[in-house]
Parts: structure tokens; C-alpha cells; sequence
């Protein structure tokens, strides 16, 4: 039996007040307004699509042994790089190790499914391929996008071996719809029409595919328990439930109001959300929508239960913290044009040699074990550090991001340049030994002093917005604020 | 076994620029202010100085590379002149420099002249710079208030003290050093401030606040050396020697290796042993008359109380607060301002303190003139708490 072995979701932490947007652009569009309902997810400065889809991936680690996978897909419309593979930077911070596949699979709000339904036709490893999507779109200010999308990963693994929702069939219909794009020379997407969408869009290519692969299946539609239409249209996924024949009840909400859709990731982020309160043999009819549309029926297994990842959907969505600041919003998602000061001008060349050299600190936070006194340290240095040894090439790689660590000394520096000063940094202590100076992140004020708990996250470290690349490394987070 | 620096090299003469914000000078006018103070007082001829050592710590905002700058600035006569660069103690590393060479006797009169111009930059504070390809990609982009601040949260964290009173005590060696800057005529900052001011200024990194600060300006000192004969053969009595000259850099421990609290300085504690050995002091607390040290931030000066032995572990807020290091009190501590008011022109601050010691000595520090001191501790540290260089020189009467 093949199926789905696993899964993990994140979703950022900040929750951005619609009420905020509404506030700063009814003047313009006054019927935002009536859009302004709940809050949508929004990164950080320093979350992006790689990084959200490594948390993702971690929480889906949380149920599965990493020395399983053999394949790792990344699904997403907004990549950060579009020549340097996205899925290769994500495998390697969450180490993985170098004997795997990895593909970038994109263009389109179907990229994610149609990447599933790849790794379950494909099959024939014996080890487990993980799907990671992760979305982060721009849109531009006041517009209905900013209004209804938020962003977030999630991630499903693919395998034979301790299936939770085994796989039953696939079909996609294909046509070249357009109801958005993005050229390759833009950032934000150009829409069209909604009523034209749902009812040219929506309501025809979706019905075919899943008329299609219900009647392969032998399954009636009523059987169904839970249909994800991933959509920022709230009516039309329980209009399209009613045309194919599926109970209202099985229809899956899409969080519009407490998180916002997020593109590509939906689909697999809704289920994921499935998955952790599906029961023992209920159907489940995943869609995703896009140039045509891929429709994927799974049946939960008795694992489904046991099986849960640390986080998952419910957990990342629950973890939440509120802003009103549109403003700040706009600054992380270049939307203006901020001063930052001539501190923030300091160049930001990356030596892409030297990080090579040193990737494996940078993207896996490897850190050194003296295979000689047993001494922790990152980075990992041709000597020994404790002074007792010293011993010259003893140190064996030592992987730390999964640590958890305590701060020693921290500050909070309103003087260097940050994208979201106070700039926190310190040193932390990693529980087994190794420390390290390092930066901080998604501090709340109060929450850091010398004891405090810490988890690692990978995060953007730099922009170099001269030469369009982006610099990456592990920061600090209080663990229980 | 060495036999140490002690008493082996005298300073013949001393100069110092004015210390601010000035926006007329250039390196080569603030290089040959100092200069020509420094000569004057020596009595000496240009050409007979044999060697050079060129302080000068941010290249690219400042002179450039080499030792040409130094060179070209004073036109010396094709001696050989050595740059040297080491942070914060750059100062006291081309001062090391020329002493040794007289000392090893390569040369009789050596000069060391320090030069820093920091305020070309455009804005406050000291310049964001590099600090190297692969440090670039994982250290934290700390200011210098952002690094030094963290000793803040390690020193409570290990004595327990609430925020308020280790606040109350960084406050009082502010104020204490304005009180003393506002004294001294080549200071940058001349202004006395009260402790409420420093207790409500905004915060730079917490629980730094803008008094908490020194200054950032422009500067040059500089120090022409040799040996006690040479003085002696020049007409010089009442000489001041140098006692001891002391180094310790980071080694990685205190970053990498789970010992170090964050509380204090290991480099200070080890270089300031180290020059009480070479100085043959046996209890600093009884003979050293004055101490400049390295106050880049309040927190800073205070820890380097306990760092240098003149504060029991733990007692440095008490004994701040108590007044010992006032200008009136058991050792005054930053007597000419420090770099509270005089700021930090990198590559100049070394020699800076040392030309205070030097005026004390010869009772010509005006207003802020101590009774009698006899033996004077100058104290640099360069880089962060965690890493970082500290340099100390201690210079005395050669009796």
C-alpha cells in the first residue's frame, strides 16, 4: 500500500488584523471593508518561502526518521531563487545528506498537487519522498490579495511503510485557463474577473476531474468526508461540493478569516489540517486548482489517529501572535520604500566560495564534537577548544539545530541597523555543550533574559538587494513566549 | 626568563590633538597636532628620531593601509615606520612597538603616534564595517553598544543584582567622568551631567542608554620614547618610565567553550596580572594612583573595577556608588574624562591615556591635578565581551 506516511505544517507566527489593512486603504477601495474580517498569517522580514517550507519539513521530521527519504520536493509560485535549486537549500538545512532526489516544481496554484500525484504514480522507492510547499505571494497594497491571502507550509511524505491515508487514484484535467498570472519579469500577480473565475473556472475544471476519477475509483461522491477546494472565493468550494454530489459537511474551510490562503501550500497546509482529525477509513478528495485541476482521493487509515506531528496545522495556527501594524507589513514585503539609515547601506556581498566552504554550518548548523575529550563546538575549528585538549583535527560533525539551548547574555541594540529593531542578539548554550553568539528572532519584549529557553530556526540573515540574493542562517527564538 | 619592560624606557615627550568632532582637521592636521606638541616637549630634532609606529584602527574611513600616512604627514626623514592595528588597542600596540625597539636598543628615540578620524562617516556612533568574508555570514551584526551591553545581563545574572541597581552604578561612572571632562580643555564632551540624566536618557542597547556611551570624535596622541641614559644625556631628570606592557587576546574560550559567564573579561584579568608581575606590584589597590580605562560603556569601566582587582568580585556597584574611583575617591579612575568625554578615535585612545599619566606626573594637568601620583594603570579592550583584544600599559615615575 502506498499513501501518505507523514506530515508537518507551519504557518508564521504574525497575524496582521485585516481591520488594519481596511483602515489604511478604504479611502481608496471602500469595499476592502468588507474583507476586513479576522487576521491573515504574514512572515517575518526574515521568513520566506525556503524558510517556512524548512519548518514544515522539521515538523513533519517530528513523526518521521529523516534517514528514510530519499526524494524531496519543494512546491511553491514564489521561490526565492528562480536558478539555484530552492529544494537542494532546504534539504541541506534539514540535513538530509547528499543521496537524494530534489525538484523545484512551480507555476502554478496546482504545483503542489500535481507534485503528489507525481511521487504517488512514481512509487518505486523504497524510502519515503517528502512534498514540501511553502507560499509567500506579494500583492500589491490595498489590493483584494493582501485582503484574503497569508502565508505558510506544509509538508507530506509519500512512502509504502506505516501509511496513515492510503492512496486510491489520481486524475487531472487539463486546460489553459488563465484566471491570474505572473510574467517573469513581475512580482505580483495580475487577476482577472472573480464571478468569471468561479463560474468558467472553478466550477467546470474542478467537477471534471473529480467526476473523472470518482467514476475510476468507483466511489459515489457522497462518500466523501472531506473535500479540500483550496480558494480565497469563500462560497465556492461548497458550490462546487454541491454540483459533484458531496455533502456540505465534507466541504473543508479554508481559514480565510484566521489565516488567509496561501497559493500553492493551501492545498497540502488543508490537508494536513484533514489529517489531524480524520477518522480510521474516511475518504478524503484533495483538488487543486490551476490551468485545469488535479484531483487526489485518499482513505485514512487506522494510523491516522496515532500518528501526529508535533505541531501540525492546528498547532501553528493556534500559535499566534497579533499585529495591527500595516505599515510594518508593507516594509517587510518591500512595499515601500523605506529609509534604513546608512548603517542599513553597509554592502552585503555574499563570497559565494567562502559559503560554500562553509555550508554546512550555514545551512545545517553543523557544529564539532572532539572525538578525542567529547567537547561541543560551533563553529566546528581545526583545534579542539578546550584548553585541557586541543587536539588538532579531532572534531567530528555534530548537527545542533534540533538542540534546544539557554541564553547566557542577550541585548536588545537599537543602534545597529535591523529590518525589525531592536536588532536581539546573544550568546546561547546548547543543552549537551557548544555555544555561539547569534541573532534572535520574533523576540517579543520581555521575553529574553539569561536562562531563557531557545529553539533554532533557519531564517534569512541578509538582502543583498544590489545583487538580488539573500543570505541564510540559524537564529534563536524564546521557546515558551 | 624575560626580565620584563620595567623601567627599561623612559618617555621623552608627549602630544595630543584636541579631541572632538572636527569637522576642520584632517588625519594629517590632527597627526601633526599632536606632533608638534609631542616634539616640542621631547626637545628634540625630527631627525633624530630613528623609528616609527603608526596606531590607526578603521582603514577604510581613515588614513588608508600602511605606515605612507604617517610617513607622508610629518615627512619623515625615510625612517622605517610600522603600522600596526589591533582594535580598541591599537593606541597602546604602537606605543608597545616603539618602547620594545628601544628596549631590544635597534634604536635610541622612537616615536608612536596614534590617529583615528572617525566622524567622516555621516552619522553617530562608530562605522558599520566588515568583519570579514566568513564572519559576515553567521555573526550577529552587533553594534558596539549591542556587544559590550550583553556584560549587563551576565554580570546580573551571576551577582543577582536587580537592573536598577547596576543601572544606578553605570549612571554614577558617567557622571563621575563628565565631572572629570568637564576639567579638561582637550576633552570632545565638557559638560557635567547629573545622574537622573543618565537615567532617563534613551536607550542605545538595552541596558545601555545614550550616557552610557562614550563619545565618538576625532583624535591624535602621540609619545616619543628612549632609553633612561639618552634622557638623562638630554638634560632630562624627573623621568617617567614604563613598567609594564601587557597583551592578551581571545583565544575562542570564552565564545566556543561552556566556562565563561559573560560577566567579565578574561583578557583583562590575564593581561592585568601579567603587568602586575612585570611592574612588581603586589597589591594594585595600595600603589596604583590613578587607572584610564577602557569605559567604550559604562558597564565596561564597572566590570573592569573587579576585572583589575581594585573591586572585590560582586562589590563593584557598591564600591562605585561609594565614590572610590571619583575623582576624590581611593583610586580615581578616567581622571582626564576617559573615553566618556574624550570619545574613541581608535587608534589614538592608547596613547591618549598614557599622555594623561604624563601630565599627572608632572603636575601639569591643571584643575584635575591629583596629590602626588606615583604609578598610573592605562587599560584597552577591542572587539566584544566574548572576543576581544585588551591591552594594558602601566607607566610610573623612574625612581
Amino acid at each position: 500500500m502506498s499513501g501518505i506516511t507523514a506530515y508537518g505544517a507551519y504557518i508564521p507566527r504574525t497575524r496582521l488584523l485585516k481591520s488594519a489593512i481596511a483602515d489604511a486603504n478604504d479611502w481608496f477601495d471602500a469595499g476592502l471593508r468588507g474583507l476586513a474580517k479576522g487576521e491573515r498569517s504574514v512572515c517575518n522580514w526574515d521568513e520566506d518561502t525556503i524558510t517556512m517550507a524548512v519548518e514544515a519539513g522539521q515538523d513533519c521530521f517530528s513523526v518521521l526518521d529523516r534517514d528514510s527519504v530519499d526524494a524531496l520536493y519543494l512546491a511553491s509560485t514564489t521561490m526565492p531563487f528562480l536558478d539555484r535549486q530552492n529544494s537542494v537549500v532546504v534539504s541541506q538545512a534539514l540535513n538530509l545528506g547528499d543521496k537524494l532526489r530534489t525538484m523545484d516544481v512551480t507555476a502554478s496554484q496546482r504545483a503542489a498537487t500535481s507534485a503528489l500525484i507525481s511521487l504517488f504514480e512514481s512509487g518505486s522507492g523504497k524510502g519515503n519522498s517528502v512534498l514540501v510547499a511553502s507560499e509567500h505571494r506579494r500583492s500589491k497594497c490595498g489590493s483584494r490579495g493582501e485582503m484574503l491571502w497569508g502565508d505558510g507550509a506544509a509538508a507530506v511524505a509519500v512512502g509504502a511503510d506505516d501509511v496513515i491515508a492510503e492512496y486510491l487514484g489520481s486524475e487531472t484535467y487539463v486546460t489553459d485557463f488563465v484566471d491570474h498570472y505572473r510574467g517573469e519579469d513581475s512580482t505580483i500577480d495580475y487577476e482577472w474577473e472573480e464571478r468569471w473565475i468561479r463560474d468558467e473556472g472553478f466550477m467546470k475544471s474542478v467537477p471534471t476531474a473529480v467526476s473523472r476519477l470518482l467514476e475510476k475509483a468507483g466511489v459515489p461522491a457522497s462518500e466523501v468526508a472531506h473535500f479540500i477546494l483550496a480558494t480565497d472565493q469563500a462560497r465556492t468550494p461548497a458550490a462546487v461540493a454541491k454540483k459533484i454530489g458531496v455533502s456540505a459537511e465534507a466541504v473543508v474551510d479554508n481559514h480565510i478569516t484566521d489565516m488567509g490562503v496561501a497559493g500553492a501550500a493551501h492545498p497540502v497546509l488543508l490537508l494536513a489540517k484533514v489529517l489531524e482529525n480524520a477518522a480510521p477509513g474516511d475518504l478524503i478528495l484533495l483538488t487543486g486548482f490551476g490551468q485545469g485541476a488535479d484531483a487526489i482521493l485518499l482513505r485514512a487509515t487506522e494510523l491516522v489517529t496515532s500518528k501526529r506531528p508535533a505541531t501540525g496545522f492546528s498547532g501553528a495556527l493556534a500559535r499566534r501572535r497579533e499585529d495591527s501594524n500595516y505599515n510594518k507589513f508593507l516594509s517587510f514585503n518591500n512595499l515601500v520604500d523605506r529609509d534604513v539609515g546608512k548603517r542599513g547601506e553597509l554592502d552585503k556581498q555574499s563570497y559565494l566560495a567562502a559559503m560554500y566552504r562553509q555550508k554546512d554550518l550555514l545551512t545545517g548548523f553543523v557544529g564539532g564534537k572532539c572525538r578525542d575529550c567529547g567537547t561541543i563546538q560551533i563553529p566546528k575549528d581545526n583545534y579542539c577548544v578546550n584548553p585541557e585538549c586541543n587536539a588538532l583535527n579531532s572534531q567530528e560533525d555534530y548537527p545542533m539545530a534540533a538542540l534546544k539551548g539557554h541564553v547566557k547574555t542577550w541585548t536588545a541594540d537599537r543602534l545597529t541597523f535591523d529590518w525589525n529593531p531592536p536588532a536581539y542578539f546573544g550568546l546561547v548554550e546548547f543543552e549537551g555543550g557548544g555555544r555561539l553568539m547569534m541573532d534572535f528572532t520574533e523576540v517579543q519584549p520581555g521575553a529574553i533574559e539569561t536562562g531563557v529557553e531557545v529553539s533554532l530556526h533557519f531564517r534569512i540573515r541578509q538582502f543583498d538587494h544590489q545583487r538580488g540574493f539573500r543570505k541564510y542562517f540559524w537564529k534563536a527564538t524564546p521557546a515558551h513566549q | 626568563m624575560a626580565s620584563g619592560i620595567k623601567d627599561k624606557v623612559v618617555i621623552l615627550g608627549m602630544g595630543c590633538s584636541k579631541f572632538g568632532e572636527r569637522w576642520d582637521a584632517s588625519p594629517s592636521d590632527l597627526m601633526s597636532e599632536a606632533f608638534e606638541e609631542c616634539l616640542a616637549d621631547a626637545g628634540i630634532d625630527k631627525n633624530q628620531i630613528q623609528m616609527g609606529w603608526f596606531g590607526a584602527g578603521i582603514d577604510a574611513y581613515n588614513v588608508g593601509s600602511s605606515a605612507m600616512p604617517l610617513s607622508v604627514a610629518l615627512r619623515l626623514p625615510n625612517i622605517p615606520v610600522t603600522k600596526v592595528e589591533n582594535m580598541c588597542a591599537t593606541g597602546t600596540e604602537a606605543f608597545r612597538g616603539a618602547v620594545y625597539a628601544v628596549a631590544s636598543g635597534a634604536c635610541d628615540i622612537a616615536l608612536a603616534l596614534g590617529v583615528e578620524k572617525l566622524k567622516d562617516v555621516g552619522y553617530g556612533g562608530l562605522p558599520q564595517r566588515t568583519r570579514g568574508v566568513e564572519n559576515d555570514m553567521f555573526w550577529p551584526n552587533l553594534s558596539a553598544p549591542g556587544a559590550f551591553a550583553q556584560l549587563a545581563s551576565g554580570y546580573r545574572a551571576k551577582h543577582g543584582i536587580s537592573k536598577e541597581d547596576l543601572k544606578r552604578a553605570m549612571a554614577h561612572v558617567s557622571v563621575k567622568s563628565h565631572a572629570n571632562g568637564a576639567k579638561n580643555p582637550k576633552a570632545h564632551l565638557q559638560r557635567e551631567i547629573t545622574e537622573e540624566q543618565a537615567l532617563k536618557a534613551p536607550y542605545i542597547a538595552e541596558p545601555i542608554g545614550l550616557f552610557d556611551c562614550c563619545g565618538v570624535s576625532d583624535g591624535a596622541a602621540c609619545a616619543i620614547v628612549c632609553t633612561p641614559e639618552i634622557a638623562r644625556a638630554l638634560g632630562r631628570d624627573d623621568m617617567i618610565s614604563v613598567k609594564a606592557l601587557q597583551l592578551a587576546a581571545s583565544n575562542g574560550e570564552e565564545a566556543s567553550y561552556s566556562e565563561w559567564d559573560g560577566s567579565y573579561l578574561k583578557t583583562t584579568r590575564v593581561a592585568a596580572q601579567r603587568a602586575y608581575d612585570e611592574a612588581g606590584i603586589k597589591n594594585p589597590r595600595e600603589e596604583l594612583s590613578m587607572t584610564e580605562v577602557h569605559d567604550c560603556f559604562s558597564i565596561t569601566e564597572l566590570v573592569t573595577m573587579e576585572d583589575l582587582q581594585l573591586s572585590d568580585e560582586g562589590q563593584a556597584v557598591r564600591d562605585i556608588l561609594n565614590g572610590d574611583f571619583d575623582a576624590d575617591g581611593r583610586i580615581p579612575c578616567q581622571i582626564d574624562g576617559g573615553l566618556k568625554c574624550f570619545g574613541h578615535p581608535i587608534g589614538a585612545s592608547g596613547l591618549r591615556m598614557i599622555y594623561e599619566n604624563y601630565l599627572q606626573f608632572q603636575g601639569r594637568a591643571g584643575a584635575r591635578q591629583l596629590k602626588d601620583p606615583r604609578l598610573a594603570l592605562n587599560h584597552n579592550l577591542g572587539g566584544f565581551p566574548h572576543q576581544n583584544i585588551c591591552s594594558i600599559s602601566i607607566i610610573g615615575r623612574y625612581e
